[in-house]
């Protein structure tokens, strides 16, 4: 195991608040009475359903698939009938007695059909980028991957599943990771873990003692450590170039969890129909980290963690920095979904924006090292051209700018807006 | 489920320091300089830092505001942190009419004219400074040796008028560290400037390469230009009002660089012309004109620092 330092500027030190959960072990929840399988789950094109209303499928059946590359296929996570098709799902009628899910290992020989398999699966990116496996794990012509990162960072405040994973599925973890050595080229594997979880470190550093080419390497706690280039530079000390893919400095880089992923799918035939939440937050009766059936309603979810508080105010799908406010927890669990948050409300501050005083901690606090202040004002004055000559498509929305700022300006969403309205210029 | 959920843009958690927490920080910074003012200047010195203070924070409380409500006067803390620093950087003995001229020439014209809380180019205190020397020089340049200690409601009026340090009075090394010596309110005092600056520094207000290159160039300059001579560097650096400038003005977010390499030839740049006034030019003080110059050029200096992105490779 060894102890490296953060080299990567600017970041931030939020309120973690993990022990909310931390040493919570993972908890499986019963079946829900319904899953509703999102088409849209993964970075890439949609999915088209493979099964119509009425039909009978089985945990672990592909139910959407498109023949898009940048995609991964949606598999039914319980079985039962289909009860409803529509634009945007599947909603299936789980029947308890035959969702349990029984599965034969698999046989690859290259490392294409390794791939093919994960594809198959329909593993994404477990980390919440959704990026579909499969296409990271090919590097396209006259690209060579080195060294095969697996994010153990989790550097999101409140969140735990990936801690969680580290200490409970260790050996699965491995296993995993000898998988997707095989299936991208990598040399070697380095398991980058903030040093706020030790337990993790501690059972991973001795699973690994005898492998050579994997190795463990703690990194100081600092958001957004996770950060895909942030974790490289710390790393290895690389930059991922701007507008490039980590495949440009011979890396690729996968989350623990989707790693463990890799492994049921392949090891254990069993593909990708679950994934472990953290609910979590002052707004939730009973934290915990929960095993749960894709699809799943969160309304479900929240439910079996006890119920909201009285004084609940904002549900957040996946970390504060970086998760999404619902309005709605009538939706449900996808492969991305990382965290349940609830804020109650004296923790729920709606701040007025007022005028930016060139203070410049948002410029100190960019992981980036951009220039927040400015990328703010030239979008909010339409000055686009502006606004991408320094950089604005650098930015990795992590929200560092926005917690700083003394005068509440929420500038990550400037540069989100920015980007719209420049994307949306061009197809135009 | 039909709750109705609080939503917003991520993220959802924010830091907890604000504007006027900011604000407010920078006057406790200044309670020591105000303290040794009203220590060696006595009443006077009260009654031009209350003067100056006010008048800005109620002018600022009306422009803004159409309202003497005391929420509005208070306000976000800027109006009280320039009005504070046009007070400290007048002499003892200037009169009222002038302090509050002062005082509203930093608020209205300075701040306001250019479009309030961080659109001004200049620094108000001073834009307030540079306007009143010229009109009124006479009453600024009037100085006075610290009172006797215990005779704080003499008023300078009635004494006589002598030279400060710069100006060629006599002084020991000492009297300039605690304050002993005539010049401006704030500025006598080097070692309540320096409290006042650690201060901000531990608060994460200030960068230290403002003041740092500021100083730095300074005493290089001092040091080039007289034979290396410690002493004359030392008295150079606490004499006048360069270290409250180094500290207070040039450091002020609005009106300087926001990039690192870019405050650093900020700091550079305020100590050079800063020393080159005072050696080659005919006035005796060269801060003002110094931070003012250096203020015009930022949004120059921010364009060409911005800094090289993470993953730029620069060809």
């Amino acid at each position: 195991m060894i102890y490296l330092k953060t080299t990567f500027p600017g970041g931030i030190h939020p309120a973690y608040n993990k022990d909310l959960t931390a040493d919570k072990p993972i908890v499986d929840m019963p079946l829900p009475k319904q899953v509703r399988l999102l088409f849209r789950q993964h970075i890439g094109a949609p999915c088209k359903p493979l099964v119509a209303k009425g039909d009978e499928v089985s945990v672990g059946q592909k139910i959407a698939d498109t023949d898009a590359f940048v995609a991964a296929p949606i598999i039914a996570s319980v079985s039962g009938k289909v009860t409803a098709v529509d634009q945007e799902a599947v909603t299936i009628e789980t029947d308890a007695e035959s969702s349990a899910y029984q599965g034969e290992p698999k046989e690859y020989g290259s490392p294409e059909e390794l791939r093919q398999l994960i594809r198959e699966a329909g593993i994404v990116g477990l980390g919440g980028a959704t990026f579909p496996t499969h296409v990271k794990l090919s590097p396209p012509e006259g690209k060579e991957v080195e060294t095969l990162i697996l994010n153990g960072a989790e550097c999101e405040p409140f969140l735990t599943t990936d801690h969680r994973v580290m200490v409970e599925k260790g050996e699965e973890l491995i296993q995993g990771i000898k998988l997707l050595m095989y299936a991208c080229g990598a040399e070697s594997a380095i398991i980058g873990i903030e040093d706020n979880k030790p337990d993790a470190i501690e059972n991973l550093t001795q699973l690994t003692q005898d492998i050579d080419n994997i190795r463990v390497a703690a990194v100081p706690v600092v958001y957004p450590q996770g950060g895909e280039r942030q974790l490289i530079n710390s790393l290895t000390g690389r930059e991922v170039p701007v507008g490039g893919l980590p495949l440009d400095v011979g890396i690729v880089v996968s989350n623990v969890a989707t790693a463990v992923a890799v492994h049921q799918a392949i090891n254990l035939g069993q593909p990708l129909i679950d994934r472990v939440v953290t609910v979590s937050g002052r707004g939730i009766d009973q934290p915990a980290n929960v095993r749960v059936r894709m699809g799943t309603s969160i309304a479900d979810l929240v439910e079996f963690c006890g119920g909201m508080t009285e004084d609940a105010a904002k549900v957040v799908n996946g970390g504060p920095m970086m998760g999404k406010a619902v309005s709605d927890i009538d939706v449900p669990v996808t492969k991305g979904t990382s965290g349940i948050l609830v804020f109650t409300e004296p923790e729920v501050r709606i701040y007025e924006e007022k005028t930016c005083i060139r203070c410049a901690r948002c410029v100190d606090a960019c992981p980036q090292r951009l220039m927040p202040n400015y990328l703010a004002l030239y979008v909010r004055k339409a000055m686009y051209d502006d606004a991408e000559k320094i950089h604005l498509f650098n930015c990795i929305e992590c929200g560092c700018c926005s917690y700083v700022c003394p005068a509440r300006i929420p500038l990550a969403h400037y540069m989100q807006v920015g980007k719209n309205e420049i994307n949306s210029r061009r197809r135009k | 489920m039909s709750e109705k959920f609080k939503v917003g843009p991520s993220p959802h958690i924010l830091g907890a320091r604000s504007t006027s927490s900011i604000m407010w920080d920078v006057v406790i910074s200044l309670i020591p300089v105000s303290l040794v003012a009203i220590l060696y200047f006595g009443i006077s010195a009260v009654t031009i830092l209350i003067t100056s203070t006010l008048t800005a924070m109620i002018l600022e409380a009306l422009v803004l505001y159409k309202s003497l409500k005391p929420a509005y006067i208070i306000g976000d803390g800027s109006a009280a942190v320039t009005g504070l620093l046009v007070g400290l950087i007048l002499p003892p003995s200037a009169p009222i009419w002038l302090v509050m001229i002062a005082s509203a020439t930093a608020i209205l014209l300075a701040k306001h004219a250019f479009g309030g809380i961080g659109n001004n180019i200049f620094n108000p205190a001073l834009v307030a400074r540079a306007v009143v020397f010229m009109a009124w020089a006479s009453f600024m340049t009037r100085w006075h040796a610290p009172l006797e200690l215990g005779n704080w409601f003499t008023t300078f009026t009635d004494v006589t008028t002598s030279a400060t340090p710069l100006g060629g009075a006599e002084h020991t090394l000492l009297d300039t560290f605690i304050g002993n010596i005539g010049g401006s309110l704030g500025e006598t005092s080097a070692l309540a400037i320096l409290l006042g600056g650690i201060y901000l520094y531990l608060k994460g207000h200030i960068d230290w390469r403002i003041p740092g290159g500021y100083i730095g160039t300074a005493a290089i300059f001092a040091l080039v230009t007289n034979q290396f001579s410690w002493e004359t560097m030392i008295f150079q650096l606490t004499a006048g009002g360069l270290l409250f400038a180094a500290v207070f003005m040039a450091t002020d977010m609005v009106t300087s660089p926001t990039t690192k390499r870019g405050r650093i030839i900020f700091g550079i740049g305020c100590g050079f012309i800063t020393m080159f006034i005072r050696q080659f030019a005919s006035a005796p003080e060269g801060v003002t004109y110094a931070v003012l110059f250096m203020n015009a050029l930022v949004p120059l200096i921010d364009r060409y620092t911005v800094p090289r992105t993470f993953g730029e490779v620069k060809h």
